[in-house]
């Protein structure tokens, strides 16, 4: 039986704009859409689980392991979590070739040789080897992705957290690369955040879903449930603002 | 190296812009990251240097550093020389010239990186250190480089502080600014127009690099 592997966030804070965030909600290995709209507290959260924001109060746990703990005074920093972030803008080191970038969070307890082996390795796993000596200013949108997500798993994560990383992809190729996301994280059995303001893709990706409004937890469990069956096209958030649907129904709670 | 007043002013220059560097980066990294009480008025004690006059300068090097204050007294006892009036007197006179310059610059090269790699480097492993040197500096190398490049060109044309604080010794602190200035005095136009050509060549040079330098940093 393997460790508790559940990832457990229960924060508040408020930012000088009044913006206030209080969220609860646990996320079990396997993908959990993060849904909600813009400005709802999505970024916010996934920062303090990274450990680059400290909320003013609350908990962080993954399993047994402390976090963040504001009664206890422990903040772990970001270096020490584990916790692959894909940026909405990929944030790939420019000035670093993809294999360099890959390389950049690998265990340096690996021999330099093995290492640089295995990352020309996650580099071809994710369709990419031929990048493996350029730079990102020559990767296309997609490649870049690919990249990212490459440099994410390659640092073999303990959470992984993705900030709408597909957000500027069309429809097709978004759902391939959901597919592979999902491949990985089953793969290492980790918890994943995927925020998404994309109903489509949220069914296609997670098994269960979080909705956030205004900084507020306001619904948990199965995405079907939540978001409804699929419908055709790919409707974003913003266009449906949780009109209709099982979701109005949660809304309109107090 | 020779002593002549060109080949003294690149010695002292490179010193003092090396000097500057190493403690002008670091400064304007705890400015751009650290928000501390008073830090507005320490970027203004930094920037100070650019604005008031050289003989306001020199009187607080030779007060702070002079042979009767306790760091010139210090300094004297373990190295058998004084401060003021040799050429250290002269490097310190040129790296307080640069000092800001690189401060300035780096800080505006340093918060120009978006925060967001900073945070890609730390989840990937990287403490806060290592962030810095391998993600953030390097980013930021371009504006930094033409920030030392401007505050060599600087300390290279130093005449104020530097006569108040190492005075004119020829072969020991009289740099080429001084010599042009002993040079006209004398009447040696001549031995003037040499130097003068040089230290506008470099200054034009060093001017025309700094630009290209920071165009290609904002087309990029």
């Amino acid at each position: 039986m393997p460790a508790d592997r559940t990832l457990t966030v229960a924060v508040k804070s408020r930012e000088a704009t009044g913006f206030a965030l209080d969220v609860w909600f646990d996320a079990k290995p396997g993908i959990t859409v993060f849904f909600g709209p813009s400005g709802s507290g999505k970024s916010t959260t996934l920062g303090a689980i990274a450990g680059l924001i400290r909320p003013e109060a609350g908990r962080i746990t993954l399993g047994d392991d402390v976090w963040f703990d504001a009664d206890a005074n422990i903040n772990r920093a970001p270096n020490l979590r584990g916790v692959a972030y894909v940026f909405q803008s990929l944030a790939l080191f420019p000035h670093l070739t993809a294999a360099k970038n890959v390389l950049y969070g690998m265990d340096k307890g690996i021999a330099a040789g093995d290492r640089l082996a295995r990352a020309h390795d996650m580099l071809a796993r994710w369709k990419v080897p031929h990048l493996a000596d350029r730079k990102p200013a020559t990767f296309s949108g997609g490649e870049a992705q690919r990249v990212a997500l490459a440099r994410a798993f390659a640092m073999r994560p303990r959470v992984l957290l993705l900030d709408e990383p597909f957000s500027a992809m069309d429809h097709e190729l978004r759902m391939a690369l959901v597919d592979e996301v999902r491949g990985f994280v089953d793969e290492l059995g980790i918890p994943a955040l995927h925020v998404t303001h994309h109903r489509n893709e949220a069914r296609a990706i997670g098994d269960r879903a979080v909705l956030l409004r205004d900084g507020k937890v306001i619904a948990t469990g199965a995405v079907e449930d939540l978001l409804g069956p699929p419908r055709s096209g790919d409707m974003a958030f913003e266009e449906t603002p949780f009109g209709g649907g099982p979701l109005g129904r949660d809304e309109r709670k107090p | 190296m020779s002593d002549s007043p060109l080949a003294l002013s690149f010695q002292i220059a490179t010193i003092a812009t090396l000097l500057a560097a190493v403690a002008g980066i670091g400064f304007a990294l705890a400015l751009s990251r650290k928000r501390f009480p008073g830090r507005n008025l320490a970027d203004a004690l930094v920037t100070a240097p650019m604005v008031l006059p050289p003989t306001v300068l020199g009187y607080y090097v030779l007060v702070a550093l002079g042979r009767r204050s306790p760091v010139g007294h210090l300094y004297e006892a373990i190295t058998g020389s004084s401060i003021v009036f040799t050429r250290t007197g002269a490097v310190v006179a040129a790296t307080i010239g640069a000092f800001p310059i690189i401060v300035k610059s780096s800080r505006a090269a340093l918060e120009d990186v978006d925060v967001v790699f900073v945070h890609a480097a730390r989840t990937l492993g990287a403490s806060a250190v290592r962030a810095f040197f391998t993600v953030q500096l390097p980013l930021a190398a371009r504006g930094i480089f033409a920030g030392l490049m401007l505050a060599f060109a600087r300390s290279l044309g130093d005449f104020g502080v530097t006569l108040m604080v190492a005075g004119d010794i020829p072969k020991e602190t009289q740099t080429a600014s001084l010599a042009i200035y002993d040079a006209i005095q004398a009447h040696h136009e001549g031995d003037a127009l040499q130097m003068v050509v040089v230290l506008s060549a470099i200054a034009i040079a060093i001017l025309y690099t700094v630009n290209r330098l920071t165009m290609k940093r904002d087309a990029r």
